[in-house]
């Protein structure tokens, strides 16, 4: 009776995904952006402590890492417990620590080479004995600027 | 002859192999930026020179031992209670004997000014464990920045870490973040570590 009556059905009209791939594409490009690409696999434990007063390491590409702590498990059957340094991909020890520095120096253009920040992650767990011996083996490979891995927390407790 | 239609090319697809690319970056990705404190190593020195004696009443020793106990100026201590006492070592006090004693010097934007010749000796065990460590070096370098951020705001008016974030932009800024740094200088020596907790 009324006019506007509908006159049979109608399908819905699908939706315009036209601008699907710009979306796309643009979350694409953010991310590979941002991205950066982990290097290397962890093998021993790493648990950074938790400290308030951190500061961010600025330029990524003059950074170079220094992992020490108990192997994970899967490696514990075949290198104990001990705490250990991870040098790039592979269990190191100290005296392979100043070729190291020497490697990581040539990687860098000569002018940056002083600029060089050595960040040491360790695992909370792990006792300053190795730690210091470390810290002695960088600065007698004239590796002096050093940075201990925390994370940011808003306060510490005792114990 | 006939023109032949150029047939478009099918983009339907197009978006499937973008999804593709960005769910593999999505998931290479690590956003986690790498914080941490940042030190400076003494280098090694060449020849075997005594070092020039300093006071004892300049000195705040921290000793940590193997249980993680902490001695601060031979007094047993939390950390919780580092931070005050180092803050007030570092401020020192004119009038107490055993506090450090203070030197003219010349700071550009603050003029002749009296700074506090502190210095800190921190000496850990082989055996005190690297989160005690970092939370000792935290505290340090907190009460530093704390009487940086006070004084600062003092004098300019804006705190130390407003000015250090700000010293990029005017030089102005810089030269006041220099002057506070130079007023409050972050003198932290560490000791060579002895084995005396026996674990390691």
């Amino acid at each position: 009776m009324s006019k506007f009556r509908k006159k049979g059905k109608k399908s819905a009209p699908g939706v315009n995904t036209a601008a699907l791939p710009d979306i796309v594409f643009m979350l694409l490009f953010f991310f590979m952006v941002t991205t950066v690409m982990r290097e290397t696999s962890l093998k021993v434990e790493n648990i950074t402590p938790k400290a308030t007063e951190v500061s961010k390491l600025e330029r990524k590409s003059l950074v170079a890492y220094i992992y020490i702590g108990k192997p994970i498990k899967a490696l514990q059957a075949a290198f104990g417990t001990a705490p250990r340094i991870q040098l790039n991909d592979a269990f190191k020890t100290l005296e392979d620590i100043p070729l190291f520095v020497e490697m990581e120096k040539k990687e860098r253009d000569e002018v940056e080479r002083n600029k060089i920040t050595w960040s040491l992650k360790v695992d909370q767990k792990t006792k300053m004995g190795i730690v210091t011996d470390v810290k002695q083996e960088l600065r007698e490979a004239d590796a002096l600027k050093i940075n201990y891995s925390t994370k940011k927390t808003d306060k510490i407790l005792n114990n | 002859m006939a023109k032949r239609e150029i047939s478009e090319i099918n983009a339907g697809s197009m978006a499937d192999i973008a999804f593709l690319l960005l769910i593999f970056f999505l998931v290479t990705t690590t956003m986690d930026t790498d914080t941490g404190l940042i030190r400076k190593l003494p280098p090694v020195l060449d020849e075997v020179e005594p070092p020039p004696p300093i006071k004892e009443r300049n000195i705040f020793e921290v000793l940590v031992n193997a249980n993680d106990q902490l001695l601060a100026e031979g007094e047993y201590i939390q950390v919780t209670e580092l931070r005050a006492k180092v803050k007030d070592f570092i401020k020192s006090d004119p009038s107490n004997m055993d506090m450090p004693e203070f030197k003219e010097t010349d700071i550009p934007g603050l003029g002749l000014v009296a700074v506090s010749k502190q210095i800190i000796s921190l000496q850990n065990d082989n055996g005190t464990s690297y989160e005690m460590y970092i939370k000792v070096q935290n505290e340090l370098v907190a009460a530093y920045n704390e009487l940086r951020n006070e004084f600062a705001q003092q004098k300019f008016q804006k705190s130390y870490n407003e000015l250090v974030q700000q010293s990029d932009a005017s030089d102005a800024n810089k030269e006041k973040m220099d002057a506070v740094k130079k007023f409050y200088p972050q003198r932290i020596t560490e000791a060579e570590p002895k084995r005396v907790g026996g674990s390691n």
